[in-house]
């Protein structure tokens, strides 16, 4: 009975000894697995690019984990787009380097070209062509098996429901629809990092709130990393998983949306009145306050329970025969945070990037 | 495999575009044709060349003139991509600068022949005495030298940053290459000044119209070198401007 156990278990050993002749080796291999699930999409190391005197972007660490969706925060000339045009190996870092889906953007250009979807800031298809041809050429670029090509652009069609329109020319198409194609092609090969810089700037509400839908059900039905740059706040805070605030071409602020917002400490209370200056410093006197901030014609203060001290400003405004236009009172957003980081508020949108041909073409989206 | 798949779909798109404007194809016919039959009919009477009318002795150059002119105009395709954003997803795409040249270059060369061809046909309505074995021996000497003007026409192009200085420095080009290369009058003989006869001889469209006579010609023409002598100087013009076009291509900012 024991000779027999011992026989067997001889057996089993010899057995595993003969799949694994090394015990060792099958611990190294879990270890690399590991090693490759843990590996970052992105991870960039003090990535610096100086164009002339001007640093666009200064000394960037990131880290960016597989399958979330990173959004890139900051006003028009933060350094956004240069910090995606050397991620997507268009650009040549000044300094400091970066990895792409574990490829050095310098050294593995290809690998990392291989690894990456983009939807460009400036719209980057061919409208002399139709919708079917520009992704069959991307695809071809891009060196998807052509048994395969058919079956992949009918799918990301159907996502980005444009079938019908698939075989017209794209100069027909809307501003919204050349998007959506923007960002089915980027999907056609597979990419394990997409990169959308700025999807929805210049397009109207609607098209902005469509994209968005399909940007959450992307995520939520595909195995993908996505880095978002946005100057839009509510884009920001709706998509990303993390939110990296950029100013100057440095990260001024780095969390998830609800973190960062926690980091103000309160809720925000506007309130309208000629005397904003007076009703400040009366306030104050008065009630705790985190914060407060007079523009024009305007007071903001920031408090830990706005419910509760809403009545309390409106009764002191009135005992002091201040006059008050409106109040009102929100939860932080990320514009405060914004605010609160960088001092000021985001630049509102221009063109101001743009040269040329582009410019008018953007123009003409909107 | 995927850099040639990479170089059909660049070519395939060239092709494309160039079929689906209209208006290109239809003003193709229209310069060859005032240059054949105005400046052509109205040189004749100074200009007859041995036993050769001045029609007859310029058609080859203005074949040679068409290629020229299309080969350098295609350049502003990497303006054009360039300015409406598209150059940006070429370049992102796995395949190497050369495949990127490469398969740019064989689409506009291939429009630039098609153009050449046109003239060809053109000199048919016209009367002049072609046939199809001579357009088949004239296709390849015209195709060698589109190569090469298209190099040139793309590499100046990239370093273009608008569609206004690329008009200008076309020109540049353009007139002397063509002026200077034989085309409109005879480069070798005792009335023609040294100068022409020495600066002539660097200039690669010389060589390419010389042979296109020599074919189209045939005995009542003199010709400057033999004809092996003109395509080996065509193609090494065309590996060296591939080399430069390529390198311009490379430059990463």
């Amino acid at each position: 009975m024991i000779v027999q156990d011992v026989l067997n278990l001889r057996h089993v050993q010899r057995t595993r000894y003969f799949s694994n002749p090394d015990p060792l080796a099958l611990l190294t291999v879990e270890q690399g697995a590991q090693k490759e699930l843990m590996q970052s999409a992105i991870e960039t190391i003090d990535l610096t690019r100086q164009f002339n005197s001007l640093t666009a972007v200064d000394k960037l660490n990131i880290t960016v984990e597989r399958g979330e969706v990173f959004g890139l925060l900051g006003p028009n000339g933060a350094g956004k787009t240069t910090t995606i045009s050397m991620l997507c190996t268009i650009l040549r870092p000044t300094a400091g380097k970066a990895t792409v889906n574990g490829f050095d953007i310098v050294k593995q250009a290809t690998q990392v070209r291989k690894s990456i979807g983009i939807v460009f800031q400036d719209p980057s298809i061919d409208d002399r062509l139709t919708g079917r041809e520009n992704l069959y050429m991307h695809a071809n670029l891009y060196g998807v098996p052509p048994n395969e090509q058919k079956n992949r652009i009918e799918r990301v069609l159907k996502l980005v429901e444009l079938e019908g329109r698939a075989d017209d020319l794209l100069r027909t198409y809307s501003g919204g629809m050349r998007r959506r194609l923007e960002i089915a092609r980027g999907l056609i090969h597979y990419p394990k990092v997409l990169f959308l810089d700025e999807p929805t700037i210049g397009l109207d509400p609607q098209t902005r709130e469509h994209i968005w839908a399909y940007i959450e059900e992307l995520r939520k039905t595909h195995d993908i990393t996505m880095i978002l740059t946005t100057h839009y706040m509510e884009e920001a805070d709706r998509l990303s998983d993390r939110i990296a605030i950029m100013d100057y071409g440095k990260i001024v602020a780095l969390g998830t949306p609800s973190k960062l917002k926690d980091t103000l400490e309160g809720d925000v209370i506007t309130v309208k009145t000629k005397e904003a200056e007076r009703l400040s410093s009366t306030i104050v006197k008065k009630v705790s306050i985190e914060k407060s901030r007079v523009t024009e014609g305007e007071l903001e203060i920031t408090v830990r329970d706005g419910k509760a001290l809403l009545p309390r400003i409106v009764e002191i405004a009135a005992s002091n025969n201040i006059y008050v236009e409106s109040v009102s009172l929100r939860e932080p957003n990320l514009e405060d945070v914004f605010l609160h980081y960088t001092g000021r508020a985001i630049r509102a949108e221009s063109g101001d990037e743009l040269h040329g041909l582009s410019a008018i073409r953007r123009r003409k989206i909107k | 495999m995927t850099e040639t798949r990479g170089i059909y779909t660049l070519w395939l798109r060239e092709i494309k575009r160039y079929l689906r404007d209209r208006t290109r194809i239809v003003s193709s016919f229209f310069q060859p044709l005032l240059w054949l039959v105005i400046f052509g009919s109205g040189m004749r009477f100074s200009g007859a060349v041995g036993n050769l009318s001045y029609q007859q002795f310029i058609f080859p150059g203005i074949i040679g003139q068409t290629l020229l002119f299309t080969s350098m105009f295609m350049g502003i395709s990497v303006i054009w991509d360039r300015e409406f954003g598209f150059l940006k997803e070429i370049l992102v795409a796995p395949i190497s600068r050369f495949s990127i040249f490469l398969g740019k270059m064989l689409g506009d060369s291939t429009d630039a022949v098609i153009q050449g061809t046109i003239v060809f046909a053109l000199g048919l309505l016209l009367g002049m005495r072609l046939d199809l074995v001579m357009f088949l021996e004239a296709l390849p000497v015209m195709i060698l030298v589109t190569f090469g003007l298209v190099s040139i026409g793309l590499t100046v192009a990239s370093f273009m940053e608008s569609l206004e200085s690329f008009g200008v420095i076309q020109s540049f080009i353009n007139l002397p290459l063509f002026f200077l290369s034989g085309a409109l009058f005879p480069i070798r003989g005792e009335l023609v000044p040294s100068w022409i006869q020495t600066v002539s001889a660097f200039n690669p469209l010389t060589y390419g119209v010389d042979a296109l006579r020599i074919i189209i010609l045939g005995d009542a023409w003199q010709s400057l070198y033999p004809l092996y002598h003109d395509v080996l100087i065509i193609v090494c013009f065309d590996l060296v401007m591939m080399a430069i076009g390529t390198l311009a291509f490379s430059r990463q900012k």
